[in-house]
């Protein structure tokens, strides 16, 4: 636990000193909102669309800060002290997660309200929004904790965390959509399925937790 | 277990004898016709692929366990057999829904949707062994994606169907519940066939990985000044003893 709560307050202790993370990630979402804005030629949008393009720019603005996420351990060798260090190395695992979720959340407290200024008409449906997109967050952080591993210790880094990244989040998009989709509903925010969908998004978070947290130790130990 | 030339004798036959019934003994579909015909390869080279990616899983928990690099090697044959039958299993597909349904694509279909997703992850498999230099932790990586694609692969099916029902009522059922029972005895031969061709594959390229390694190690110990000619850089190294 103490190991955990180090490693964590590092973390983010580093990334309030050295911001390097998080502008970038709002930047990244408020241009993609702005690219969206012409891609798709529409100043407003609602139901799927707006599911559509809130998620896609949460993912890949996630996908910054997924990449960067062990580039102190690579190349201060932060790996090589952790592996010497007496603790359990789930405790890394755990304290990423955390630290990857709260980047998201910061990420999110700013793009979901500039998206909702730029987008949206009816603004009812972002209260429990913010709940689902909670759940996104911690599957997001958890998968992502466990690749960007992986995508340290390889030589084609930035290139191959995005590339398994993508595919394993399908199912959580298609739960994250389905549960957006209504509750962004032209009018009014609809809420029949996002239980079904809140479900199927605590699934994945629990799966890939727990996947992670089995398999981390094979990851760091050399 | 029986030899190689056991099992590759044995999915020749098994083919050959299910090829027969399809052609000669199960009856023509009353709604697709001739065309339903390529349900007795879809079917099974699909399901073939899923249960090397299984196997692929089961493999790689027991590398991970014992560290043994056969497992390793097991489950990267698994996986490498798997895409090969997902490969073709996606191309018979498109094929099908084209006959069937007029479209090369059906985003409807969700058995289809969830087996690209899967095939894509499954796809990703080969950068992450090529990018990993150190033999020992390509090994260990390639493990713990085995185990994790493996428990993706239920969840994902899992969200594709539940997207599509919540959508579209599902038009296009699959399941061989309301087959007749010859064609269900015909699907079955198809997919014991196909079984063992996965079976006889899979050997077959384990044998070849382990005998390619056994060469070199023999070419390097009879002429140590000669550089030793590089093994593939992405398949596993053959484990030193034991020959299947």
């Amino acid at each position: 636990m103490a190991a955990f709560r180090t490693i964590l307050a590092k973390d983010l202790r580093i990334e309030l000193r050295t911001l390097q993370s998080l502008p970038a990630m709002v930047l990244f979402a408020v241009s993609t909102f702005v690219v969206f804005r012409f891609g798709l030629d529409r100043t407003s949008l609602e139901g799927s669309l707006a599911a559509g393009v809130l998620l896609v720019t949460v993912l890949f603005a996630g996908l910054l800060a997924i990449n960067r996420l062990f580039v102190a351990e690579r190349d201060e060798g932060g790996f090589d002290a952790m592996r010497l260090a007496p603790i359990d190395l789930s405790a890394l695992f755990a304290a990423k997660v955390v630290a990857l979720f709260v980047y998201l959340v910061v990420l999110e407290a700013v793009a979901l309200p500039v998206f909702a200024a730029f987008f949206l008409d009816d603004i009812a449906g972002l209260v429990p929004l913010i709940g689902i997109l909670a759940l996104v967050d911690l599957g997001l952080a958890a998968t992502g904790a466990v690749v960007s591993t992986v995508g340290a210790h390889s030589r084609a880094r930035d290139l191959l965390t995005p590339l398994i990244l993508l595919p394993l989040l399908v199912p959580l998009m298609i739960a994250a959509a389905g549960a957006a989709e209504p509750l962004l509903a032209a009018g009014g925010p609809e809420y029949d399925e996002v239980a079904k969908w809140a479900g199927t998004l605590a699934l994945y978070d629990l799966t890939f937790l727990l996947v992670g947290y089995a398999v981390y130790d094979f990851l760091v130990e050399d | 277990m029986p030899s190689l030339t056991t099992t590759a004798i044995a999915a020749v036959v098994v083919l050959c004898a299910a090829f027969a019934l399809v052609f000669f003994y199960a009856p023509n579909d009353a709604d697709q016709g001739f065309v339903q015909k390529i349900f007795y390869v879809h079917v099974p080279v699909a399901i073939c692929a899923l249960l090397g990616f299984v196997l692929a899983a089961i493999h790689a928990i027991r590398h991970l366990r014992t560290g043994d690099a056969i497992h390793d090697l097991r489950a990267y044959v698994s996986i490498h057999m798997g895409v090969i039958f997902g490969t073709a299993a996606l191309i018979t597909g498109a094929i099908w829904a084209r006959a069937a349904w007029g479209k090369w694509w059906v985003w409807e279909e969700p058995t289809l949707v969830s087996f690209l997703i899967v095939y894509l992850l499954y796809a990703t498999y080969y950068p992450l062994r090529y990018a990993i230099e150190d033999r020992e932790r390509q090994a260990r990586y390639a493990s713990v994606f085995a185990i994790t694609a493996g428990a993706f692969v239920p969840l994902n099916f899992m969200a594709v169907r539940l997207a599509e029902t919540l959508v579209h009522p599902r038009v296009f059922a699959t399941s061989e519940g309301g087959l007749p029972g010859s064609m269900l005895f015909t699907f079955l031969v198809a997919l014991a066939g196909m079984a063992l061709l996965f079976v006889a594959l899979m050997r077959f390229e384990i044998a070849a990985k382990m005998t390619r390694g056994q060469i070199s190690r023999l070419r390097r110990a009879l002429d140590r000044e000669a550089p030793a000619a590089p093994a593939s850089r992405i398949a596993p190294a053959a484990p030193s003893e034991g020959v299947g």
